[in-house]
Formats: structure tokens, C-alpha cells, sequence
């Protein structure tokens, strides 16, 4: 370690770069100013503005979870910073590593309800790993050392470090990282390493058991690409399904016929009916969430759960589970496939095949499938159509969504053969999340294919980034699922709701292809299925970032669905089987995403 | 264990050694009031001042499932470094101390210097018509003494909640 005198400004931007950020999505303000004047100064730190600060977060949201790196913010006092909290509680509910530098007045005049004061680390510290209020500028640089570390480390999470205007301009001493960057810090701990004897009982569980699922989540995309492969590794070495959960999608290939499809409210028929009916669950890097588990009274009644978690709250939250292992899913798996192999362990097969032939006879009910027309572009076949056409192209594709029908038709007919290819917002279901998400994708992967899908309703919570995207030349896709419905909102009122669609109906509309235009971006639209494969051809071959308007089907509902508080078994397949359970007056209305 | 033990609300005392930085009370008490847990009492203070560190004691009451969701949150935040469970981790003594402001005339005072005897609590303030008495204890004391006084011309408590620490030679 060594140390040096600096202002605040100059130790922000060499800690920063100490610490391997390349780029940081910000909007400069009043107290910002000594910062941004240092950032004018010097290069190898690149700054992309973006016109609103939400924007920034979910563009660097979508820069982490495409890289695995930190995403940095950088954002002003009062409004700056409150335009934060959405993307901040979104990358809380996700497990995405984010440091968020906000400017705030100077310290003599906190708490005085200055001109843009806004008690940041107030309102943000519920929905932080963990934030700071930096005070002396001696302090800085360990602050935002230890910022990285805390974001980074464990189960990650957003970390903001608010920073008033005069610690940006004194000077003090800076002290450069330690090895590795890594930071021995006093009370933060994570527990990366999973108790050997809790993994000697996992295997025995799955050695034993007859009808045994894995249940993978995002925790194993967290956990790295190594996690991932050792994960796949385990899979196809036992020959046990596997499913994942809409944050894991990728951490499996998609194409694998190991792989049930995703499970949960809009899950697959046979994924969810095995969740129902495994006698042992393997529970790597999820959190039982909700969506997932259904009503938690009659969620997977009959059978042994191992749960694998970073994060001890994790364990016993909303379900209660036989094995639980605290570690870093790479570590535990790369610990549970050396017993396994060092014990010559075996599944029982014989098992397994009934268990399989199950499995394959759910399948049978094929419960993505949707009636295709010619004469209407289903959202479903849109779908397929900016996929496989994404593949002719050759180029490694990344998708981003909205939240909404639009983003679990995506989830069920994309495929991801890898992970970080996928960013959505599930914890917190952000509409406004994917389109500047895709933004941050972009910088990160220049070469790359960004996808973004989107729903019309979604996409007018942040379309001023095509701003943003014309200024770097991001050319993003972005495909608008346009059925002029706040559509997934429409679904619930068409089934639970009479048919009322209350403030659902959005048909008064910007002219989507116009607007791009407007930005001088490329705009583009499909009518009708014809149309559809030549307007998605000139997206990828444009190098224009791109507005699609895709007019779908508007009365199009996403199937299969386990209405909230129903059981996995009682999912509905489709229209006909949802009029028979409005009927039998089984299902109650829930709680809308 | 049966479904009913399961639900069974049981009342724990935990002891939490946290950095002492400025919002780390904030943080504790946002996460019982964002995720709905209880705080029966809560007392706080520096005891460590080399170290900086702070001492909070919680008494909290929930389920077993909450009660150990409670720990592994606390256990969650940063700034904290340990957290300790003395309702099950091992043996442990709990006190509180009240301050009991009684006013009155006659009869009523000497009965209220008599309770006070039998509870060795002290006067630390008194004048023609008021006492006010220092109180120590279990908190089960502390409420049994508060009651008594009630009859008898109570006006205000003040109570530091539960302080508590575990038995033996074991630090936290
Ligand atoms: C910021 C925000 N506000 C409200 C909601 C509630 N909500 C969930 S889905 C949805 C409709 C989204 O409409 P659109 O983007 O057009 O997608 P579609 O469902 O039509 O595909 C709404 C309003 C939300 N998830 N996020
Ligand atoms: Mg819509």
C-alpha cells in the first residue's frame, strides 16, 4: 500500500480505476462539478451520460450482469440521487454489484435543507448492500475501495458512497488498494466455502433419491462462468433434470434436453409439475421466491429440499429446507462433484428412467405451444423469428426486457445456451429497466448483439435514452411487442377482473417509427407476419441503434400460469383450462407483478 | 416438532456488537420496522471505545423461523459483527432500570417507601409530594413495581429497556 496527496476529485478517479472501472454511466450537477472537471481531465475512465438518472443504473445493471463486473454510477445531490432508488432496489432485489457515487452539499451545510440536499444515505439504506456518507477526505479512497469489495463480494449488491462537494476538493492522502484489490475488512465476512459434512448429506440425498430436480437460480450466474460449467457438469453427470429460475436462465444450456424449461408462474407445464412432485429438490444459487414456489402451503409437498445460498438470510426464509449449505455456489459445487466422484457415487437409474418417462409424458402437453395465424404477428412467433435470426448473424447475442407479458414470452422462447446473455428485472419487475439496460449491455459488448424487447407500455418509462444511444452510437435493437395494453395488466383484469380493463388501454400512442426517426435512429415496423423477417433483417444489419414497432396480437395472454396462491399442479395451460378454474372458483386474484 | 411449536410466538434477547458509525441504529432498527419484526426493547451504547465498537440489545418475539431470519439479517448488515442469540446460546442474565416518578400525600407515601423497600428500590428524588425511585431488575420486576405504584399516585416511567449478557467467563 502506498500512499499519496490528492484532492477528492483526483483519489475518486484513481480509486476508481485502481479498481478496474473502465467506464461509468452518470449526469453531472452543481456539487459535481470539482469531480467532473477532473474527469475532463484525464483519460482511460470514460463517462457515458445518459439524459435520466434511472437510466444509469440499469445501464450499468445491464453492464454488470453482461460482464460480471461492478457497474459505476455517478449521479448529483437531491434529484440526481433520488432518480437513483428505482435502479438501486432493482439491483438490491437482483444480486447486481453496483457502486453509486452521488454528489451531496458540502458538510457545512447538511441538514440545513440546502439547495438540493436530499439525505441519500437515508433514503437508500434499506435498498443498499450497504452506503456511506464520506465526511473526511482522508477517509475516501478506503471508502471506495471497500465500496467495490462490499458490491462485489458475497452476494452482490448495489453499494452508494455520497460524497459532499468539499471532500471533492481538499486534499488528502489516498492509499491504493490492497493485493487483488481486496479489502480485509472487520465485520464483513461472506462465507464462501459450504460445510463439508452438509455436502456429504446433500449426496447422499441425491444418491438415494428416486425423483430428484434441480432447481438452479441466479445465484449461479452471480457465482461466475465457473460456477455455471461445474454446475452443467453436475447435471449431465447425474442425469438429473434441471430447471431454472427466470434470473438462471443460461446458467444451463437452454438446448440441453436435460433442461425442463424455466419454472414458476409462467414456467413450463412439466417444470412445474416436477417441482410439485420431486422427492428430493437441489436448490443451487435461488431464493424461493414467490413467483417460483406459488402457494408456499402446497409447494413441493413431498420432498427433501437442499438449498446451496451465499446468503444465510436466504436460508429458511420462506421455505423451510432439510440440507442447507452457506457458500459460494463454484466453491460448493466444486466440492460436491469431488466427493461425488471420489465416492463413485451413483444415482439410482432405474429410478430415474420412471422418473424421466414422467417427465417426457408432461412434456407431451408442449405448454409454450400458441396458435400461430398468418394473418396477426403472435408475440410468441415474433419472438422465435428475432431469435433464430439473431443466430444467422453469428454474433453473440444478448437480451435484455421490460416487465410484462412481452418478458415472459421471451423468457419461455428465447434459448440461452450461456450465461450473462440475459438481463431482465425479476426481483422487483421494473418496467423501465431493459431498454437502458441494453444501453449499458452495448458498452460493454460493442461487438456484440443487443437485444432489447420490449413492451409499449415499458418502453416510454425510459425512451429518451435513444438520446444516449445516438450519442455513442449504441446500436441497440430495440423490439417493441406493441399491443397497445398495458398487457399483463389486461391479462389479470380478463381473468380475475371480468374482462374490465381498467387503465390498461394504451392506444394513444407516439408514432414509434417516427419517434426513432426524431432522434435520427432507425425506424422500423411489421404489421403482419410477412413483414416481420425483412424488418428484423434491417435491424441487425443496421448499424443504426433501431426501434422496432412490432404490432402483435393484442388479446394475447401468456400461458401456462399458476395464478398467485395456487399450487404448481393446479397451472393453467391455456384459455379453455382457465375458464374451468374461474368457474370451479379454485383461483383467487392476487397481487399484479 | 409439531405444527404448533412451529408457530409458537417465543420472545429471544439478542446481543448485536456493531461498528459504532454514524446510521448503523438507523440500519438496525429500518430492518425490523422494513421487514415487520418486533422490538419489544432495544437499548444501545458504546462499549468499546478503543475499538469503536457498540453494543445493541434487542428482546424481540416472532416465530422460531423469524427469530432466526432476524439473526441472519442482523448478521447481513455490514457494520455488525456478531450476533448472539442469549435466550438459546447458552445461559445468560438479563436487567432493566426504571426511573418511577410516584406523587402523592399521607397514607400513599409510606406505602409507596414500603413497596420500595421490599423491591430495594431507592429514592433518588423526592419532594413535599413526589418520589421518584430507581428501580433494577429482571424486566419482570421492573413491571410488577410499576403496577404496585400505580394505585398509589404513579405520574412516569422511565425505563432503559433490557440489557443483557451471557453467563461464565466467555465474552461476546
Ligand atoms: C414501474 C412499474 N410500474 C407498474 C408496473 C405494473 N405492471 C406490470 S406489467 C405492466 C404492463 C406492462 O405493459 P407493456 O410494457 O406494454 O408490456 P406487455 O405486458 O403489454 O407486454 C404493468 C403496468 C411495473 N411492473 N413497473
Ligand atoms: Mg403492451
Amino acid at each position: 500500500m502506498s500512499t499519496k496527496e490528492m484532492t477528492g476529485s483526483e483519489i475518486i478517479i484513481q480509486a476508481l480505476k485502481d479498481q478496474g472501472v473502465d467506464v461509468m454511466f452518470g449526469l453531472p450537477g452543481g456539487v459535481l462539478l470539482p469531480l467532473y472537471d477532473a474527469l475532463f481531465k484525464q483519460n482511460g475512465l470514460r463517462h457515458i451520460l445518459v439524459k435520466h438518472e434511472q437510466a444509469a443504473v440499469h445501464a450499468a445493471e445491464g453492464y454488470a450482469r453482461s460482464t460480471g463486473k461492478v457497474g459505476t454510477v455517478l449521479v448529483t445531490s437531491g434529484p440526481g440521487a433520488t432518480n437513483t432508488v428505482t435502479g438501486l432496489v432493482d439491483a438490491m432485489m437482483d444480486s447486481v454489484p453496483l457502486v453509486c457515487l452521488t454528489g451531496q452539499v458540502p458538510s457545512s451545510l447538511i441538514g440545513n435543507d440546502a439547495f438540493q440536499e436530499a439525505d441519500i444515505t437515508g433514503i437508500t439504506r434499506g435498498c443498499t448492500k450497504h452506503n456511506y456518507l464520506v465526511k473526511d477526505v482522508n477517509d475516501l479512497g478506503r471508502v471506495l475501495h471497500e465500496a467495490y469489495y462490499v458490491a462485489r463480494t458475497g452476494r452482490p449488491g448495489p453499494v452508494l458512497v455520497d460524497i459532499p462537494k468539499d471532500v471533492l476538493l481538499s486534499l488528502g492522502t489516498y492509499q491504493t488498494p490492497g493485493k487483488n484489490s481486496a479489502v480485509e475488512h472487520k465485520s464483513y465476512k461472506p462465507q464462501v466455502k459450504g460445510d463439508t459434512a452438509a455436502i456429504k448429506e446433500a449426496i447422499d440425498l441425491i444418491k438415494k433419491a428416486k425423483k430428484p430436480l434441480f432447481y438452479g437460480g441466479g445465484g449461479i450466474v452471480n457465482s461466475g462462468d465457473a460456477a455455471c460449467t461445474l454446475f452443467t457438469q453436475l447435471v449431465k453427470m447425474t442425469g438429473i433434470p434441471c430447471s431454472l429460475t427466470l434470473m438462471g436462465l443460461g446458467a444451463f444450456p437452454g438446448s440441453d434436453d436435460q433442461f425442463l424449461g424455466m419454472m414458476g408462474m409462467h414456467g413450463t407445464y412439466e417444470a412445474n409439475m416436477a417441482m410439485h412432485d420431486c422427492d428430493v429438490m437441489i436448490n443451487i444459487g435461488a431464493r424461493f421466491d414467490d413467483r417460483v414456489t406459488g402457494a408456499l402451503d402446497k409447494f413441493s409437498p413431498d420432498s427433501k429440499k437442499i438449498h446451496v445460498d451465499i446468503d444465510p438470510s436466504s436460508i429458511n426464509k420462506n421455505v423451510v429446507v432439510d440440507v442447507p449449505i452457506i457458500g459460494d455456489v463454484a466453491h460448493v459445487l466444486e466440492e460436491l462433484i469431488k466427493h461425488w466422484k471420489a465416492d463413485q457415487a451413483q444415482v439410482n437409474t432405474k429410478s430415474l428412467d420412471k422418473w424421466w418417462k414422467q417427465i417426457n409424458d408432461w412434456r407431451t402437453k408442449d405448454s409454450l405451444k400458441y396458435t400461430s395465424s398468418n394473418k396477426v404477428i403472435k408475440p410468441q412467433y415474433a419472438l422465435e423469428r428475432i431469435r433464430d435470426l439473431a443466430l444467422e448473424t453469428g454474433k453473440d447475442t444478448f437480451y435484455t426486457t421490460e416487465v410484462g407479458q412481452h418478458q415472459m414470452w421471451a423468457a419461455q422462447h428465447l434459448c440461452f445456451e450461456k450465461p450473462k446473455r440475459w438481463m431482465t428485472s425479476g426481483g422487483l419487475g421494473t418496467m423501465g429497466y431493459g431498454f437502458p439496460s441494453a444501453m449499458g449491455v452495448q458498452v460493454a459488448h460493442p461487438d456484440g448483439l443487443v437485444v432489447a424487447i420490449a413492451g409499449d407500455g415499458s418502453f416510454q418509462m425510459n425512451l429518451q435514452e435513444i438520446a444516449t444511444l445516438m450519442a455513442y452510437r449504441l446500436p441497440v435493437k430495440c423490439f417493441i411487442l406493441n399491443n397497445k395494453f398495458l398487457g399483463m395488466v389486461r391479462q389479470w383484469q380478463e381473468m380475475f377482473h371480468g374482462e374490465r380493463y381498467s387503465e390498461s388501454v394504451i392506444e394513444d400512442q407516439p408514432d414509434f417509427v417516427k419517434l426513432a426517426e426524431a432522434y435520427g435512429a432507425l425506424g422500423l415496423r411489421a404489421n403482419n407476419p410477412g413483414e416481420l423477417d425483412d424488418v428484423i433483417k434491417q435491424a441487425y444489419a443496421s448499424d443504426l441503434p433501431t426501434i422496432v414497432d412490432i404490432r402483435t396480437d393484442p388479446e394475447e395472454n401468456v400461458f401456462p400460469m399458476i395464478p398467485s396462491g395456487a399450487a404448481h399442479n393446479e397451472i393453467i395451460l391455456g384459455p379453455e383450462d382457465s375458464e374451468s378454474s374461474e368457474n370451479g372458483g379454485s383461483v383467487s386474484s392476487g397481487v399484479l407483478v | 416438532m409439531t405444527n404448533n411449536d412451529k408457530d409458537d410466538i417465543l420472545r429471544h434477547t439478542v446481543s448485536v456488537l456493531v461498528d459504532n458509525e454514524s446510521g448503523v441504529l438507523a440500519r438496525v432498527i429500518g430492518l425490523f420496522s422494513g421487514r415487520g419484526y418486533n422490538i419489544e426493547s432495544l437499548t444501545v451504547a458504546e462499549t468499546d471505545h478503543v475499538e469503536n465498537l457498540s453494543k445493541i440489545t434487542i428482546v424481540t418475539s416472532g416465530t422460531r423461523q423469524v427469530i432466526e431470519q432476524i439473526k441472519a439479517q442482523l448478521d447481513r448488515l455490514v457494520p455488525v459483527r456478531k450476533v448472539v442469540d442469549l435466550t438459546i446460546d447458552g445461559p445468560s442474565v438479563e436487567r432493566e432500570m426504571a426511573l418511577v416518578k410516584v406523587a402523592g400525600e399521607g397514607e400513599h407515601r409510606v406505602e409507596a417507601l414500603r413497596i420500595a423497600d421490599i423491591f430495594r428500590a431507592r429514592v433518588i428524588d423526592s419532594s413535599n409530594s413526589s418520589f421518584v425511585f430507581e428501580v433494577f431488575g429482571k424486566a419482570g420486576k421492573v413491571d410488577a413495581f410499576i403496577k404496585l405504584m400505580e394505585p398509589l399516585g404513579l405520574v412516569d416511567v422511565s425505563r432503559t429497556g433490557v440489557v443483557a449478557i451471557s453467563r461464565g467467563a466467555e465474552g461476546l
